[in-house]
Protein backbone atom coordinates (compact mmCIF):
# COMPACT_ATOMS: atom_id res chain seq x y z
CA UNK A 1 0.00 0.00 0.00
CA UNK A 2 1.35 3.41 -0.90
CA UNK A 3 1.85 6.08 1.74
CA UNK A 4 -0.75 8.85 1.88
CA UNK A 5 0.22 11.75 -0.35
CA UNK A 6 0.42 14.57 2.12
CA UNK A 7 2.89 16.96 3.68
CA UNK A 8 1.06 16.79 7.00
CA UNK A 9 3.58 16.74 9.83
CA UNK A 10 6.55 16.13 7.54
CA UNK A 11 7.93 19.66 7.30
CA UNK A 12 8.20 22.53 9.75
CA UNK A 13 9.02 26.21 9.82
CA UNK A 14 12.22 26.34 11.87
CA UNK A 15 13.10 30.00 11.44
CA UNK A 16 11.51 33.33 10.65
CA UNK A 17 13.17 36.58 9.67
CA UNK A 18 12.29 40.02 8.47
CA UNK A 19 13.83 43.40 7.92
CA UNK A 20 12.44 46.52 9.49
CA UNK A 21 9.27 47.55 7.65
CA UNK A 22 9.21 50.90 5.87
CA UNK A 23 6.66 53.12 4.23
CA UNK A 24 6.70 52.49 0.51
CA UNK A 25 9.66 54.06 -1.23
CA UNK A 26 11.55 54.61 2.03
CA UNK A 27 13.70 51.49 2.20
CA UNK A 28 17.26 52.66 2.86
CA UNK A 29 18.84 49.99 0.70
CA UNK A 30 18.34 47.89 -2.38
CA UNK A 31 15.54 45.36 -2.65
CA UNK A 32 18.01 42.49 -3.08
CA UNK A 33 19.90 43.61 0.02
CA UNK A 34 16.63 43.53 1.94
CA UNK A 35 16.00 39.99 0.67
CA UNK A 36 19.45 38.87 1.77
CA UNK A 37 19.02 40.40 5.22
CA UNK A 38 15.70 38.61 5.70
CA UNK A 39 17.25 35.30 4.67
CA UNK A 40 20.11 35.78 7.13
CA UNK A 41 17.70 36.78 9.89
CA UNK A 42 15.58 33.68 9.32
CA UNK A 43 18.67 31.43 9.36
CA UNK A 44 19.89 33.05 12.57
CA UNK A 45 16.47 32.51 14.12
CA UNK A 46 16.57 28.87 13.04
CA UNK A 47 20.06 28.43 14.44
CA UNK A 48 21.52 27.25 11.13
CA UNK A 49 24.46 28.39 9.02
CA UNK A 50 23.02 30.17 5.95
CA UNK A 51 25.21 27.91 3.81
CA UNK A 52 22.93 25.02 4.71
CA UNK A 53 20.16 26.58 2.62
CA UNK A 54 19.77 24.65 -0.62
CA UNK A 55 16.51 25.97 -2.04
CA UNK A 56 14.31 29.04 -2.46
CA UNK A 57 10.62 29.53 -3.15
CA UNK A 58 8.78 32.76 -3.80
CA UNK A 59 5.74 34.17 -5.59
CA UNK A 60 4.29 37.13 -7.43
CA UNK A 61 7.25 37.44 -9.76
CA UNK A 62 9.70 38.35 -7.02
CA UNK A 63 12.62 40.07 -8.72
CA UNK A 64 15.34 38.47 -6.58
CA UNK A 65 16.02 35.18 -8.27
CA UNK A 66 17.39 32.18 -6.41
CA UNK A 67 20.53 31.87 -8.50
CA UNK A 68 21.59 35.38 -7.59
CA UNK A 69 20.78 34.83 -3.92
CA UNK A 70 22.66 31.52 -3.89
CA UNK A 71 25.71 33.12 -5.51
CA UNK A 72 25.55 36.13 -3.20
CA UNK A 73 25.34 33.87 -0.15
CA UNK A 74 28.04 31.49 -1.39
CA UNK A 75 25.76 28.46 -1.12
CA UNK A 76 27.61 25.20 -1.85
CA UNK A 77 24.76 24.08 -4.09
CA UNK A 78 21.26 25.09 -5.17
CA UNK A 79 18.84 22.17 -5.35
CA UNK A 80 15.42 23.79 -5.59
CA UNK A 81 14.26 27.08 -7.08
CA UNK A 82 10.58 27.73 -7.38
CA UNK A 83 8.32 30.59 -8.43
CA UNK A 84 4.61 30.28 -7.90
CA UNK A 85 2.63 31.56 -10.89
CA UNK A 86 0.21 34.42 -10.42
CA UNK A 87 0.28 37.99 -9.25
CA UNK A 88 -0.89 39.62 -6.09
CA UNK A 89 -0.33 37.87 -2.81
CA UNK A 90 -2.19 34.73 -3.82
CA UNK A 91 0.99 32.67 -3.86
CA UNK A 92 2.21 33.25 -0.32
CA UNK A 93 0.96 29.99 1.15
CA UNK A 94 1.59 28.17 -2.12
CA UNK A 95 5.27 29.12 -1.96
CA UNK A 96 5.48 27.57 1.50
CA UNK A 97 3.55 24.55 0.27
CA UNK A 98 5.88 24.17 -2.71
CA UNK A 99 8.92 24.39 -0.44
CA UNK A 100 7.44 21.80 1.88
CA UNK A 101 6.67 19.49 -1.03
CA UNK A 102 10.27 19.75 -2.21
CA UNK A 103 11.55 18.78 1.23
CA UNK A 104 9.04 15.93 1.61
CA UNK A 105 9.95 14.65 -1.86
CA UNK A 106 13.68 14.78 -1.19
CA UNK A 107 14.53 17.49 -3.70
CA UNK A 108 16.09 19.70 -1.04
CA UNK A 109 16.85 19.78 2.67
CA UNK A 110 16.47 23.41 3.70
CA UNK A 111 14.30 25.75 1.65
CA UNK A 112 13.82 29.45 2.28
CA UNK A 113 10.48 31.01 1.39
CA UNK A 114 10.93 34.74 0.90
CA UNK A 115 9.44 37.93 -0.50
CA UNK A 116 11.15 41.30 -0.87
CA UNK A 117 9.63 44.60 -1.95
CA UNK A 118 11.18 48.01 -2.43
CA UNK A 119 8.54 49.61 -4.57
CA UNK A 120 10.21 53.01 -4.58
CA UNK A 121 12.80 51.38 -6.82
CA UNK A 122 10.14 49.94 -9.15
CA UNK A 123 6.51 50.45 -10.21
CA UNK A 124 3.85 50.72 -7.48
CA UNK A 125 0.97 48.26 -7.42
CA UNK A 126 -1.77 50.81 -6.84
CA UNK A 127 -0.86 53.18 -9.67
CA UNK A 128 -1.61 52.72 -13.35
CA UNK A 129 1.33 51.57 -15.43
CA UNK A 130 2.44 54.42 -17.67
CA UNK A 131 1.41 52.94 -21.01
CA UNK A 132 -0.27 54.76 -23.88
CA UNK A 133 -1.95 51.61 -25.18
CA UNK A 134 -3.35 48.42 -23.65
CA UNK A 135 -4.33 45.11 -25.17
CA UNK A 136 -5.78 41.79 -24.09
CA UNK A 137 -7.78 41.80 -20.88
CA UNK A 138 -6.57 45.29 -19.96
CA UNK A 139 -8.12 46.63 -23.19
CA UNK A 140 -11.51 45.47 -21.91
CA UNK A 141 -11.19 47.34 -18.61
CA UNK A 142 -8.57 50.14 -18.54
CA UNK A 143 -10.37 52.46 -21.01
CA UNK A 144 -13.34 52.39 -18.61
CA UNK A 145 -11.21 53.47 -15.66
CA UNK A 146 -11.11 49.93 -14.22
CA UNK A 147 -7.38 49.78 -13.63
CA UNK A 148 -6.07 49.33 -10.08
CA UNK A 149 -6.34 46.24 -7.87
CA UNK A 150 -8.98 47.95 -5.71
CA UNK A 151 -11.03 48.65 -8.83
CA UNK A 152 -10.55 45.12 -10.13
CA UNK A 153 -11.92 43.54 -6.96
CA UNK A 154 -14.60 46.00 -5.81
CA UNK A 155 -17.31 44.56 -8.05
CA UNK A 156 -16.75 41.04 -6.70
CA UNK A 157 -17.28 42.29 -3.16
CA UNK A 158 -20.19 44.52 -4.18
CA UNK A 159 -22.00 41.52 -5.63
CA UNK A 160 -21.26 39.33 -2.59
CA UNK A 161 -22.51 41.98 -0.16
CA UNK A 162 -25.62 42.47 -2.28
CA UNK A 163 -26.37 38.74 -2.48
CA UNK A 164 -26.09 38.26 1.29
CA UNK A 165 -27.23 41.57 2.72
CA UNK A 166 -23.85 42.30 4.29
CA UNK A 167 -23.52 45.68 5.94
CA UNK A 168 -20.46 48.00 5.71
CA UNK A 169 -19.83 47.39 9.42
CA UNK A 170 -18.66 43.88 8.59
CA UNK A 171 -15.79 45.24 6.51
CA UNK A 172 -15.15 47.87 9.15
CA UNK A 173 -14.69 45.26 11.89
CA UNK A 174 -11.92 43.61 9.87
CA UNK A 175 -10.06 46.91 9.51
CA UNK A 176 -10.53 47.78 13.19
CA UNK A 177 -9.23 44.37 14.29
CA UNK A 178 -6.02 44.79 12.29
CA UNK A 179 -5.43 48.29 13.65
CA UNK A 180 -6.23 47.14 17.18
CA UNK A 181 -3.59 44.41 17.00
CA UNK A 182 -1.03 46.77 15.45
CA UNK A 183 -1.16 48.92 18.58
CA UNK A 184 0.50 46.09 20.55
CA UNK A 185 3.09 45.42 17.85
CA UNK A 186 6.09 47.75 17.85
CA UNK A 187 7.15 46.47 14.41
CA UNK A 188 3.88 47.64 12.86
CA UNK A 189 3.97 50.63 10.56
CA UNK A 190 0.66 51.76 12.13
CA UNK A 191 1.84 51.19 15.73
CA UNK A 192 0.79 54.25 17.72
CA UNK A 193 -1.85 55.19 15.16
CA UNK A 194 -5.10 53.63 16.39
CA UNK A 195 -8.22 53.60 14.22
CA UNK A 196 -11.65 54.42 15.60
CA UNK A 197 -15.01 53.47 14.07
CA UNK A 198 -15.67 57.17 13.57
CA UNK A 199 -12.42 57.69 11.69
CA UNK A 200 -13.19 54.67 9.52
CA UNK A 201 -16.68 55.95 8.70
CA UNK A 202 -15.31 59.41 7.89
CA UNK A 203 -12.55 58.12 5.64
CA UNK A 204 -12.76 58.77 1.92
CA UNK A 205 -13.96 56.29 -0.63
CA UNK A 206 -11.28 54.70 -2.76
CA UNK A 207 -13.81 52.79 -4.81
CA UNK A 208 -17.18 51.80 -3.38
CA UNK A 209 -17.55 49.54 -1.41
CA UNK A 210 -13.96 50.16 -0.21
CA UNK A 211 -12.99 53.11 1.97
CA UNK A 212 -9.40 54.13 2.57
CA UNK A 213 -9.07 51.85 5.60
CA UNK A 214 -10.38 48.84 3.70
CA UNK A 215 -7.29 48.94 1.51
CA UNK A 216 -3.83 47.59 2.28
CA UNK A 217 -0.79 49.75 2.61
CA UNK A 218 2.13 49.55 0.22
CA UNK A 219 5.42 49.03 2.02
CA UNK A 220 9.07 48.19 1.60
CA UNK A 221 10.88 45.38 3.35
CA UNK A 222 11.61 41.67 3.16
CA UNK A 223 10.54 38.53 5.02
CA UNK A 224 11.72 34.93 4.99
CA UNK A 225 10.90 31.53 6.47
CA UNK A 226 13.28 28.58 6.84
CA UNK A 227 11.64 25.20 6.17
CA UNK A 228 13.25 21.87 7.02
CA UNK A 229 12.03 18.34 7.66
CA UNK A 230 10.10 17.76 10.86
CA UNK A 231 12.88 15.51 12.21
CA UNK A 232 15.51 18.16 11.66
CA UNK A 233 13.30 20.91 13.09
CA UNK A 234 13.07 19.02 16.38
CA UNK A 235 16.86 19.32 16.75
CA UNK A 236 16.89 23.08 16.19
CA UNK A 237 16.42 25.68 18.90
CA UNK A 238 12.97 27.04 18.02
CA UNK A 239 9.68 25.34 18.73
CA UNK A 240 8.73 23.92 15.31
CA UNK A 241 5.62 25.10 13.51
CA UNK A 242 4.58 22.04 11.51
CA UNK A 243 2.76 22.29 8.22
CA UNK A 244 -0.49 20.42 8.56
CA UNK A 245 -1.62 21.27 5.07
CA UNK A 246 -1.33 23.64 2.14
CA UNK A 247 -3.49 24.07 -0.94
CA UNK A 248 -3.51 26.30 -3.96
CA UNK A 249 -5.62 26.87 -7.06
CA UNK A 250 -8.93 28.40 -8.01
CA UNK A 251 -12.44 27.58 -9.18
CA UNK A 252 -13.77 26.47 -12.56
CA UNK A 253 -12.71 29.08 -15.14
CA UNK A 254 -11.65 31.53 -12.45
CA UNK A 255 -9.28 33.03 -14.99
CA UNK A 256 -11.96 33.74 -17.61
CA UNK A 257 -11.08 37.21 -18.81
CA UNK A 258 -13.08 40.39 -18.58
CA UNK A 259 -14.68 39.53 -15.23
CA UNK A 260 -16.28 36.33 -16.56
CA UNK A 261 -15.35 33.93 -13.76
CA UNK A 262 -18.53 31.88 -13.24
CA UNK A 263 -18.07 32.02 -9.46
CA UNK A 264 -17.58 35.78 -9.53
CA UNK A 265 -18.59 36.87 -6.02
CA UNK A 266 -15.82 34.84 -4.45
CA UNK A 267 -12.35 35.08 -2.97
CA UNK A 268 -11.47 32.07 -5.21
CA UNK A 269 -11.16 29.57 -2.33
CA UNK A 270 -14.34 27.53 -2.76
CA UNK A 271 -12.44 24.60 -4.25
CA UNK A 272 -9.13 25.24 -2.44
CA UNK A 273 -10.34 25.30 1.16
CA UNK A 274 -11.82 21.76 1.15
CA UNK A 275 -8.47 20.38 -0.04
CA UNK A 276 -6.70 22.31 2.69
CA UNK A 277 -8.90 20.94 5.46
CA UNK A 278 -8.76 17.42 4.07
CA UNK A 279 -4.97 17.41 4.11
CA UNK A 280 -4.64 19.11 7.48
CA UNK A 281 -7.15 16.79 9.13
CA UNK A 282 -8.77 19.64 11.00
CA UNK A 283 -12.02 21.59 10.66
CA UNK A 284 -12.70 25.30 10.94
CA UNK A 285 -13.69 24.88 14.59
CA UNK A 286 -10.18 23.57 15.37
CA UNK A 287 -8.45 26.72 14.09
CA UNK A 288 -7.30 28.92 16.98
CA UNK A 289 -6.12 31.97 15.05
CA UNK A 290 -6.28 33.16 11.43
CA UNK A 291 -4.02 35.43 9.41
CA UNK A 292 -6.01 36.38 6.31
CA UNK A 293 -4.43 38.51 3.59
CA UNK A 294 -6.07 41.89 3.38
CA UNK A 295 -5.67 43.37 -0.04
CA UNK A 296 -9.14 44.66 0.75
CA UNK A 297 -11.34 43.87 3.73
CA UNK A 298 -14.09 42.45 1.53
CA UNK A 299 -11.63 39.84 0.31
CA UNK A 300 -10.99 38.78 3.91
CA UNK A 301 -14.73 38.54 4.47
CA UNK A 302 -15.22 36.17 1.53
CA UNK A 303 -12.06 34.20 2.45
CA UNK A 304 -13.39 33.51 5.93
CA UNK A 305 -16.72 32.39 4.52
CA UNK A 306 -15.04 30.07 2.02
CA UNK A 307 -12.91 28.58 4.81
CA UNK A 308 -16.21 27.85 6.61
CA UNK A 309 -15.76 30.02 9.68
CA UNK A 310 -19.30 31.32 9.20
CA UNK A 311 -21.99 31.26 6.55
CA UNK A 312 -22.43 34.30 4.30
CA UNK A 313 -25.70 35.18 5.97
CA UNK A 314 -23.98 35.14 9.38
CA UNK A 315 -21.33 37.70 8.38
CA UNK A 316 -23.03 40.67 9.99
CA UNK A 317 -23.23 38.96 13.38
CA UNK A 318 -19.86 37.22 13.24
CA UNK A 319 -17.71 40.09 12.04
CA UNK A 320 -17.40 42.25 15.13
CA UNK A 321 -14.25 43.68 16.68
CA UNK A 322 -14.91 41.64 19.81
CA UNK A 323 -15.03 38.37 17.87
CA UNK A 324 -11.93 39.16 15.81
CA UNK A 325 -9.47 40.30 18.48
CA UNK A 326 -7.04 38.45 20.72
CA UNK A 327 -6.91 37.07 23.28
CA UNK A 328 -10.57 36.10 23.76
CA UNK A 329 -12.34 36.61 20.44
CA UNK A 330 -14.10 33.71 18.74
CA UNK A 331 -11.69 33.98 15.81
CA UNK A 332 -8.69 36.26 16.43
CA UNK A 333 -7.74 37.68 13.05
CA UNK A 334 -4.55 39.29 11.75
CA UNK A 335 -2.97 39.49 15.17
CA UNK A 336 0.14 41.38 14.03
CA UNK A 337 -1.88 44.05 12.24
CA UNK A 338 -1.58 42.31 8.89
CA UNK A 339 -1.33 44.03 5.55
CA UNK A 340 -3.52 46.87 6.76
CA UNK A 341 -1.56 47.96 9.78
CA UNK A 342 1.64 45.94 10.35
CA UNK A 343 3.20 45.90 6.92
CA UNK A 344 2.28 45.03 3.38
CA UNK A 345 5.04 42.46 3.01
CA UNK A 346 2.88 40.92 0.34
CA UNK A 347 1.39 38.70 2.99
CA UNK A 348 4.51 36.84 4.05
CA UNK A 349 4.38 38.71 7.36
CA UNK A 350 1.20 36.69 7.94
CA UNK A 351 3.09 33.39 7.81
CA UNK A 352 5.59 34.82 10.28
CA UNK A 353 2.81 35.88 12.62
CA UNK A 354 1.22 32.43 12.45
CA UNK A 355 4.56 30.93 13.54
CA UNK A 356 4.84 33.45 16.37
CA UNK A 357 1.38 32.46 17.59
CA UNK A 358 2.39 28.79 17.68
CA UNK A 359 5.59 29.67 19.54
CA UNK A 360 3.58 31.73 22.02
CA UNK A 361 5.47 34.88 21.03
CA UNK A 362 2.88 37.11 19.39
CA UNK A 363 2.34 40.64 20.65
CA UNK A 364 -1.38 39.74 20.61
CA UNK A 365 -1.07 36.15 21.74
CA UNK A 366 -3.99 33.74 21.62
CA UNK A 367 -3.48 31.66 24.77
CA UNK A 368 -2.50 28.08 23.99
CA UNK A 369 -2.78 28.46 20.21
CA UNK A 370 -2.16 25.06 18.57
CA UNK A 371 -3.56 25.49 15.06
CA UNK A 372 -3.00 28.60 12.96
CA UNK A 373 -4.26 29.30 9.44
CA UNK A 374 -2.84 31.62 6.81
CA UNK A 375 -4.98 32.68 3.84
CA UNK A 376 -3.11 34.30 0.97
CA UNK A 377 -4.22 36.88 -1.57
CA UNK A 378 -8.00 36.56 -2.03
CA UNK A 379 -9.75 37.20 -5.37
CA UNK A 380 -6.75 36.55 -7.61
CA UNK A 381 -6.04 33.24 -9.29
CA UNK A 382 -4.43 31.03 -8.19
CA UNK A 383 -4.90 31.65 -4.48
CA UNK A 384 -3.52 29.56 -1.63
CA UNK A 385 -3.87 28.86 2.07
CA UNK A 386 -2.07 26.81 4.69
CA UNK A 387 -2.49 25.45 8.19
CA UNK A 388 0.31 25.23 10.73
CA UNK A 389 0.26 23.43 14.03
CA UNK A 390 2.30 22.81 17.15
CA UNK A 391 3.65 19.40 18.15
CA UNK A 392 0.43 18.91 20.11
CA UNK A 393 -1.62 19.36 16.93
CA UNK A 394 0.10 16.50 15.10
CA UNK B 1 -30.67 38.88 -34.84
CA UNK B 2 -30.98 42.61 -34.34
CA UNK B 3 -27.36 43.54 -33.89
CA UNK B 4 -27.40 47.24 -33.17
CA UNK B 5 -30.93 48.01 -32.01
CA UNK B 6 -31.04 50.83 -29.51
CA UNK B 7 -27.43 51.81 -30.01
CA UNK B 8 -26.52 55.41 -30.64
CA UNK B 9 -23.18 57.10 -30.97
CA UNK B 10 -22.01 59.30 -28.16
CA UNK B 11 -20.80 62.76 -29.14
CA UNK B 12 -18.69 63.05 -26.02
CA UNK B 13 -16.74 60.50 -24.02
CA UNK B 14 -17.76 59.55 -20.47
CA UNK B 15 -14.21 59.68 -19.12
CA UNK B 16 -11.52 62.28 -19.86
CA UNK B 17 -9.08 61.80 -22.70
CA UNK B 18 -5.70 60.33 -21.87
CA UNK B 19 -6.57 56.90 -20.53
CA UNK B 20 -4.74 54.02 -22.25
CA UNK B 21 -6.00 53.39 -25.78
CA UNK B 22 -7.19 49.82 -26.47
CA UNK B 23 -5.44 48.02 -29.32
CA UNK B 24 -6.12 44.49 -30.61
CA UNK B 25 -3.87 41.73 -29.35
CA UNK B 26 -0.79 41.06 -31.45
CA UNK B 27 -2.02 37.54 -32.25
CA UNK B 28 -5.32 38.89 -33.60
CA UNK B 29 -7.53 37.06 -31.12
CA UNK B 30 -9.82 40.00 -30.34
CA UNK B 31 -9.59 41.93 -33.63
CA UNK B 32 -13.19 41.02 -34.62
CA UNK B 33 -14.44 42.47 -31.32
CA UNK B 34 -12.77 45.84 -31.89
CA UNK B 35 -13.83 45.92 -35.55
CA UNK B 36 -17.37 45.20 -34.35
CA UNK B 37 -17.52 48.12 -31.97
CA UNK B 38 -16.45 50.44 -34.82
CA UNK B 39 -19.42 49.09 -36.81
CA UNK B 40 -21.82 49.60 -33.90
CA UNK B 41 -21.97 45.92 -33.06
CA UNK B 42 -21.31 44.16 -29.78
CA UNK B 43 -19.68 40.87 -30.75
CA UNK B 44 -18.80 37.95 -28.49
CA UNK B 45 -17.64 34.46 -29.32
CA UNK B 46 -19.97 31.57 -30.06
CA UNK B 47 -18.88 28.03 -30.79
CA UNK B 48 -19.95 26.75 -34.20
CA UNK B 49 -19.78 23.17 -32.95
CA UNK B 50 -21.66 23.22 -29.64
CA UNK B 51 -23.26 26.66 -29.49
CA UNK B 52 -21.53 27.75 -26.29
CA UNK B 53 -21.17 31.48 -25.71
CA UNK B 54 -17.76 32.67 -24.63
CA UNK B 55 -16.29 35.93 -23.33
CA UNK B 56 -13.49 37.11 -22.94
CA UNK B 57 -12.11 35.75 -26.11
CA UNK B 58 -10.08 32.57 -26.34
CA UNK B 59 -8.82 30.41 -29.18
CA UNK B 60 -10.71 27.32 -28.02
CA UNK B 61 -14.25 26.62 -26.88
CA UNK B 62 -14.17 25.92 -23.14
CA UNK B 63 -17.12 23.51 -23.43
CA UNK B 64 -16.38 21.21 -26.39
CA UNK B 65 -12.70 22.10 -26.97
CA UNK B 66 -13.30 22.88 -30.62
CA UNK B 67 -11.37 25.66 -32.31
CA UNK B 68 -14.16 26.80 -34.62
CA UNK B 69 -15.39 29.91 -32.86
CA UNK B 70 -17.64 32.42 -34.59
CA UNK B 71 -18.14 36.07 -33.67
CA UNK B 72 -21.81 36.70 -32.99
CA UNK B 73 -23.26 40.21 -32.94
CA UNK B 74 -25.58 40.24 -29.93
CA UNK B 75 -28.38 42.59 -29.07
CA UNK B 76 -26.60 45.19 -26.95
CA UNK B 77 -28.88 45.00 -23.96
CA UNK B 78 -28.33 43.44 -20.58
CA UNK B 79 -28.67 43.83 -16.85
CA UNK B 80 -26.27 45.08 -14.22
CA UNK B 81 -24.50 42.13 -12.60
CA UNK B 82 -22.30 44.29 -10.36
CA UNK B 83 -20.96 47.82 -10.18
CA UNK B 84 -18.55 50.15 -8.43
CA UNK B 85 -18.14 53.87 -8.01
CA UNK B 86 -14.47 54.84 -8.31
CA UNK B 87 -13.35 57.94 -6.43
CA UNK B 88 -9.58 57.74 -6.08
CA UNK B 89 -7.85 58.72 -9.34
CA UNK B 90 -5.34 56.01 -10.22
CA UNK B 91 -4.36 57.52 -13.56
CA UNK B 92 -3.16 61.07 -14.32
CA UNK B 93 -6.03 61.49 -16.80
CA UNK B 94 -8.53 61.03 -13.96
CA UNK B 95 -6.98 63.58 -11.60
CA UNK B 96 -9.60 66.14 -10.50
CA UNK B 97 -12.27 64.35 -12.55
CA UNK B 98 -14.39 63.12 -9.64
CA UNK B 99 -16.23 59.85 -9.24
CA UNK B 100 -17.39 57.64 -12.07
CA UNK B 101 -19.33 54.39 -12.30
CA UNK B 102 -18.10 51.09 -13.71
CA UNK B 103 -20.70 48.39 -14.40
CA UNK B 104 -20.40 44.72 -15.14
CA UNK B 105 -23.26 43.93 -17.52
CA UNK B 106 -24.62 40.42 -17.97
CA UNK B 107 -26.07 39.49 -21.35
CA UNK B 108 -28.80 36.91 -20.57
CA UNK B 109 -29.50 36.26 -24.27
CA UNK B 110 -25.82 35.43 -24.89
CA UNK B 111 -25.29 32.71 -22.34
CA UNK B 112 -24.91 35.16 -19.49
CA UNK B 113 -21.48 36.41 -20.58
CA UNK B 114 -20.46 39.69 -18.95
CA UNK B 115 -18.95 42.86 -20.33
CA UNK B 116 -17.37 45.83 -18.54
CA UNK B 117 -18.34 49.42 -19.24
CA UNK B 118 -19.34 52.69 -17.64
CA UNK B 119 -22.88 53.61 -16.61
CA UNK B 120 -23.72 56.91 -18.32
CA UNK B 121 -25.47 59.70 -16.47
CA UNK B 122 -25.03 61.19 -13.02
CA UNK B 123 -21.94 59.63 -11.44
CA UNK B 124 -23.67 59.87 -8.04
CA UNK B 125 -26.86 58.11 -9.16
CA UNK B 126 -28.02 55.07 -7.21
CA UNK B 127 -27.18 51.82 -9.00
CA UNK B 128 -29.19 48.64 -8.67
CA UNK B 129 -27.90 45.18 -9.39
CA UNK B 130 -30.29 43.61 -11.88
CA UNK B 131 -31.28 46.91 -13.54
CA UNK B 132 -31.86 46.79 -17.32
CA UNK B 133 -29.32 48.63 -19.46
CA UNK B 134 -28.68 49.21 -23.17
CA UNK B 135 -25.42 49.89 -24.93
CA UNK B 136 -24.28 53.26 -26.18
CA UNK B 137 -21.37 53.08 -28.61
CA UNK B 138 -18.77 55.71 -27.82
CA UNK B 139 -16.42 56.43 -30.74
CA UNK B 140 -12.98 57.87 -30.13
CA UNK B 141 -11.59 59.34 -33.32
CA UNK B 142 -8.03 59.08 -32.06
CA UNK B 143 -5.72 60.18 -34.91
CA UNK B 144 -3.27 57.37 -34.08
CA UNK B 145 -5.97 54.70 -34.26
CA UNK B 146 -9.69 55.20 -33.88
CA UNK B 147 -11.55 52.91 -31.50
CA UNK B 148 -15.03 52.61 -30.03
CA UNK B 149 -15.97 51.78 -26.46
CA UNK B 150 -19.26 50.21 -25.40
CA UNK B 151 -21.01 52.17 -22.65
CA UNK B 152 -24.34 51.57 -20.94
CA UNK B 153 -27.44 53.51 -19.97
CA UNK B 154 -30.38 52.50 -17.82
CA UNK B 155 -33.56 51.62 -19.67
CA UNK B 156 -35.87 50.64 -16.82
ZN1 LIG C 1 -17.97 24.30 -28.32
Amino acid sequence: MSAPRTIRGRVAVAGIGETAYYKHGQAPESEVALALRAVLAACADAGIDPRQVDGFASYSNDRNDPSRLAAALGLPELRFSNMQWGGGGGGGSAAAGNAAAAIAAGYAECVVVFRALAQGQFQRFGAAPPAATVSGEAALTFPYGLISPAQRFAMRVMRFMHDHGIRPQAQRAIALASYHHAQSNPRAVMHGRPLTPEAYDASRWIVEPFRLFDCCMENDGAAALVLVSAERARDLPQRPAYLLGAAQGSEYRSGARGHNAPTYASASFTTVAPHLYAMAGVAAKDVDVVQSYENFTGGVLMSLVEHEFFAPDEANEFLTVENLTAPDGRLPLNTSGGNLAECYMHGLELQIEAVRQLRGESTSQVPGARVAMVISGPMVTPVSSMILGTEAAL
Amino acid sequence: MSASGGAVSSPTAYLPAGLPRPVPEPDGLDTPYWEGTRAGELRVQRCRDCGAWQWGPEWICHRCLGFDLAWAAVEPRGRIYSWERAWHPVHPALKDHGPYIVVLVELPHAGGVRVVGNLLGDPLQPVEIGAAVAAVFEPHEDPKAAFTLVQWRKTG
